[in-house]
């Protein structure tokens, strides 16, 4: 067994020191370490989308990453967009149009909206499932989830955009 | 835990990432981007003695864009997608790099990392192929340019670097003037490898075609299209010679089955697509001031 390596974890905004083996991925570590289980993991090879989270603001898989590599980075988990008890306007968005049944792919699939939002404030339907064709679900049928990004989207706008 | 063990190292300059590979050599594996080596990791496919993590080496991250186009092979896929510097002097390769994958794959994957890795149906290699790029491996005894075909030789998911070399930058050398592209690939889905893709530069004089660089991917290896290229150089634009080249490119290409469709119907595609590409680049032109 390689030794292990202590590690920084800047995670929804507070930092956290693990001890971790170099091959144990950034996933299993939130997951894990950091009991942040909101973080799923389908695939772990990086097709399904359900372990996306936000490393420094930019969406990536944690499945393909390792936890020694995310050292002192700002990450962002599905347990860290909601503002206290009040939804982010993504999670309010999935939970009025039905975007989510079982709710597997849901994280990864919010973290993902939030990404294309932040990039397009006005995102049509087309863009929506381009952009989140990495993200897969095997439950609704993708119309509702297509629906509650556009509608989050709508929301953000008229928040100010703010994410 | 997904991944065997292995000692980690995280280097942060050129010179000491090559001494660990002359130190740890065929046991070390370089990690780039992770997008495919994780995965491999994961499935315990690839079970490196010593992942060597060039992440933290800087300087390998970078374009530049005097006269020709140098890019280092730590550049994120997202950022050679969006550099205007790039799009202004091949706007075939952001057009290729959208359909690599996903934006959260993209944003890790670097371009060394593709062309190291050698997927038979990744977009760089054969773009890259279709561009005249050479690349510059380093080792802790000196360093060699190699053009884009020797690198991958008739390789998948392998190329003619050594195991204690580092693949550094990728050249690329300017766009004639009056050169346009046109790119095309089949994907099941959007993001999803490519069934078979074709990467078309061509540069006319007036409406001769003077000038013709296409590069295929999707078969057994990423390959130039030759009798294509044959088949264009001389040639008026126009119907008759993409058809000629089409059928130029079916003959080239090293077809091959597996369970997303049979090397019959990817022959095909190649035709098609080549035929498409180059009616994508008569209509628009690219690169250079054109
Ligand atoms: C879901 C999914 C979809 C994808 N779709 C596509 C697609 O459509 N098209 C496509 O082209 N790719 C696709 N990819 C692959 C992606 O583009 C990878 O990022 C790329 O192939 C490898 O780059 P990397 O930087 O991640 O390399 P890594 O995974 O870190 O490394 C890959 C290999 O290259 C070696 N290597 C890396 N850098 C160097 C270097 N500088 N010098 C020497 N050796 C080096 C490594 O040792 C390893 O063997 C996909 C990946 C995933 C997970
Ligand atoms: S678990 Fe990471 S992409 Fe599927
Ligand atoms: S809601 Fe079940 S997988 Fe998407």
């Amino acid at each position: 067994m390689a030794e292990n390596m202590s590690v920084v974890l800047n995670v929804n905004g507070s930092g956290r020191s693990v001890s971790v083996e170099p091959r144990k991925t950034l996933a299993d570590a939130i997951r894990e370490d950091l009991g942040l289980t909101g973080t799923h993991l389908g695939c772990e090879h990086g097709v399904c989308g359900a372990c996306t989270i936000l490393l420094d603001g930019e969406v990536v898989r944690s499945c393909l990453m390792l936890a020694v590599q995310a050292d002192g980075a700002e990450i962002t988990t599905i347990e860290g967009i909601a503002d206290g008890d009040a939804l982010h306007p993504m999670q309010s968005a999935f939970s009025e149009y039905h975007g989510l049944q079982c709710g597997f792919c849901t994280p990864g699939m919010i973290l993902a909206g939030i990404d294309v939002v932040s990039r397009n404030p006005d995102p049509s339907p087309q863009e929506i499932r381009e952009e989140m064709g990495g993200n897969i679900c095997r439950c609704t049928g993708y119309q509702k989830i297509v629906e509650s990004v556009q509608a989050a989207a709508a929301a953000m706008s008229a928040e100010g955009g703010s994410a | 835990m997904k991944p065997a063990v292995f000692d980690y190292s995280a280097p942060e300059s050129i010179a000491e990432a090559l001494g660990l590979l002359a130190e740890h050599g065929s046991g070390a594996k370089v990690l780039a981007g992770g997008q495919s080596l994780v995965p491999m990791l994961n499935f315990r496919l690839a079970r490196p003695a010593h992942l060597i993590d060039i992440n933290g080496v800087d300087s390998l991250s970078y374009i530049s864009a005097n006269g020709a186009l140098r890019i280092g092979s730590m550049t994120r896929l997202t950022a050679l997608g969006e550099s205007g510097d790039v799009a202004g002097a091949h706007p075939i390769i952001p057009a290729a790099v959208a359909q690599i994958g996903h934006r959260a794959i993209r944003n890790r994957g670097t371009i060394g990392g593709s062309l190291a890795h050698n997927d038979p149906a990744a977009e760089l290699p054969a773009v890259l192929m279709a561009l005249d790029a050479e690349v510059t491996a380093r080792s802790a005894d000196g360093e060699r340019v190699v053009g884009m075909q020797d690198l991958i030789e008739d390789r998948l998911f392998d190329t003619t670097l050594d195991d204690t070399e580092l693949l550094t930058e990728i050249r690329i050398p300017a766009a004639a003037a009056s050169s346009s592209f046109g790119f095309q690939e089949f994907a099941r889905r959007h993001g999803d490898f490519a069934l078979a893709g074709v990467a078309a530069v061509i540069t006319t004089d007036g409406s001769t075609i003077t000038h013709a660089a296409l590069g295929a991917f999707g078969g057994t290896h990423a390959t130039r299209l030759p009798t294509a290229e044959a088949a264009l150089v001389g040639a008026e634009t126009g119907d008759a010679a993409f058809a000629a080249a089409g059928a130029g490119a079916a003959a080239d290409f090293p077809s091959t089955s597996d369970v997303h469709g049979t090397a019959e119907y990817r022959s095909h595609l190649i035709n098609v697509l080549t035929v498409r590409a180059l009616n994508d680049a008569a209509g628009h032109t690219g690169g250079g001031n054109g």
